[in-house]
């Protein structure tokens, strides 16, 4: 039963899904920004605090949405950590190729490809497409925050 | 000794239903498909489907144009669809059927013809808290573009309408319409009918009901529920996207002005200054649903072949069996708890989200709907973000409902 739900539902999603690890607010925070999905009611709110160079010293996430949304902002929250504006954008566009959305991704730079083997669980909503603004919305938010935006993000 | 016999009722046999609906024949991802969203929309009966194409490909023309032969035919066909539509409501009177694309249309037409034409600023409309975004939205709108107060009647822990609360709304005598659904598309509530229609009508105000769910599983008689509006669509009643109906007492379409102009709903046009054709053209701008309203009729003697005895009768069991099951499904919660309730059933799942739910559901072919069934407020006030929703209609067996019930408990150990 269930088993070829496996491809969308991997160890690493039911278990970022259930215990994530960067749920939380931050009391310090630099920048912060929601996504919402109306269609289908997910929330996720994040939260960035920068490192002197810039680059996110650390990142969290509150949500309430399936396991893929909270996997992926949980990921999400981790696999960013360390990088820049530049970084993050150029690693989202890698995780977007992986799910099948947005352009196809040149070879991943050689700094992204452990994240993206991070990610790569995450890939199985590819053959879901409903499923796939549930696996971005966090990052939606994220971008929306790295720009500073306050509007409420929703997307594709 | 001579007992009377009572003639027996033809027995409901679901399995003859079925046959109707080719689709049901479908493979779903290799399994067999197990169709429980038709409360989102319902499957077409052949007999719907064969109306459709024998229109088009016998009996096709513009209506209430030509002088020719097919648009006479067609028009008698569109307009012989007024009479059926009357006969399924128990209209008064075929002029009182004015056909819409949907019921969202149709409570359109009211609030902006009725609610702008008719209401003055300063009046209210009172709705509920378990109203489709389709019967909240246009009436926000009204308040915005004609200062009309909103109020709203809240729903109780069972997920019955406040009656007390509803009176309390309408003390004032300010409320002018009464907006409320007849079954709730999220709890399966059948409101009361009968009491909204006394106090509403006691107070001077007028009452819409949006029957989108109600008329697919009992019969409707709106002169026996004494409402003013009626508003249901055709898709969910085994028949065609893209039409549906707006019922309204002549006294009223008359008293509206019409909403949208074009060709059809005009007596004379001049630079200066038109003339309204008679209700209920002057309410339907352009050329109408045709091929739609041809099935719509297909869709109608369908259920009427059925008879609505044997629909609610068949459905209800299935209610009490799916209430029945899911609460012995450990994790499930189901929203409302009214004892007047129709083939709708929505619930959570403990430590699942509505969404995985759904896509575990359909990997096993089981079509249920999860969301906020275009209902967020009713959805926070039950503390959800969303819920899985299951639905029922004549072609829905027990034997699905076990299967739905049989995979949950799967679900939850999944997620466990």
């Amino acid at each position: 039963m269930f088993d070829d739900v496996r491809d969308l539902y991997q160890e690493v999603i039911l278990d970022h899904g259930q215990r994530p690890r960067h749920a939380r607010r931050l009391a310090c925070y630099d920048a912060t920004a929601a996504g919402d999905n109306p269609m289908c009611g997910d929330r996720v709110r994040v939260w960035l605090r920068y490192a002197p160079d810039g680059s996110v010293a650390e990142a969290a996430f509150e949500g309430r949405g399936c396991a893929i949304s909270i996997a992926s902002a949980d990921l999400m929250a981790e696999t960013i950590r360390g990088r820049t504006q530049a970084e993050i954008r150029r690693l989202f566009a890698g995780f977007r190729a992986t799910l099948g959305s947005g352009d196809p991704a040149p070879q991943p730079e050689p700094a992204d490809r452990d994240a993206l083997e991070r990610l790569l669980p995450l890939g199985g909503v590819r053959e879901y497409p409903s499923r796939v603004k549930c696996a971005t919305l966090a990052w939606h938010a994220v971008l929306a925050a790295l720009e500073g935006d306050a509007e409420e993000t929703s997307h594709e | 000794m001579n007992v009377a016999l009572r003639p027996a009722a033809p027995a409901f046999d679901v399995e003859r239903v079925r046959a109707e609906f080719p689709i049901l024949g479908q493979l779903v991802r290799g399994k067999k498909l197990v169709f429980l969203d038709s409360a989102a929309s319902a499957q077409k009966p052949r007999a719907v489907i064969d109306a459709f194409r024998d229109a088009m490909e016998t009996q096709y023309a513009n209506v209430h144009r030509g002088l020719h032969w097919m648009s006479e035919r067609t028009t008698d066909a569109y307009e012989g669809t007024r009479d059926v539509v009357a006969g399924l409501i128990n209209a008064r009177d075929r002029t009182e059927i004015v056909f819409v694309r949907n019921s969202t249309e149709g409570i359109n037409l009211v609030a902006n013809s009725y609610g702008r034409g008719v209401m003055q600023p300063g009046a209210a409309v009172v709705i509920s808290e378990m109203e489709h975004h389709s019967n909240l939205v246009p009436w926000q709108m009204l308040r915005d573009a004609h200062g009309i107060e909103l109020r709203i009647v809240p729903v109780t822990d069972t997920g019955e309408l406040d009656m007390a609360a509803f009176e309390a709304l309408l003390a004032d005598g300010r409320v002018g319409l009464v907006a409320i659904t007849h079954m709730s598309n999220v709890l399966g509530t059948y409101t009361p009918a009968q009491r909204i229609m006394a106090l509403a009508h006691a107070h001077g105000a007028k009452v819409l009901l949006d029957g989108s769910q109600a008329v697919v599983h009992r019969r409707v008689d709106v002169q026996a529920l004494g409402c003013d509006f009626y508003v249901f669509t055709g898709h969910k009643l085994y028949g065609p996207t893209g039409i549906g109906v707006l019922w309204a007492k002549s006294e009223l379409l008359d008293r509206m002005p019409p909403w949208m102009g074009g060709g059809d709903m005009i007596s004379s046009v001049t630079w200066e200054r038109s003339t309204w054709a008679n209700v209920p053209h002057k309410f339907e701008a352009g050329t109408p649903a045709i091929l739609e309203s041809v099935a719509l009729a297909a869709a109608i003697r369908f259920v009427q072949g059925i008879g609505y005895d044997a629909i609610a009768a068949h459905e209800a069991s299935l209610t009490a069996h799916a209430l029945d099951r899911l609460a012995h499904v450990e994790g499930v919660r189901v929203l409302g708890t009214a004892p007047d309730r129709g083939g709708v059933v929505s619930f959570t799942l403990a430590n699942a989200h509505a969404h995985d739910v759904a896509t575990l559901l359909d990997r096993e072919g089981i079509a249920v709907r999860a969301g906020n069934h275009c209902a967020e407020p009713l959805m926070r006030r039950f503390g959800v973000d969303s819920t899985a929703r299951a639905s029922f209609g004549v072609y829905t067996t027990h034997a699905e409902i076990d299967a739905l019930a049989d995979t949950l408990d799967r679900v939850r150990s999944f997620f466990a």
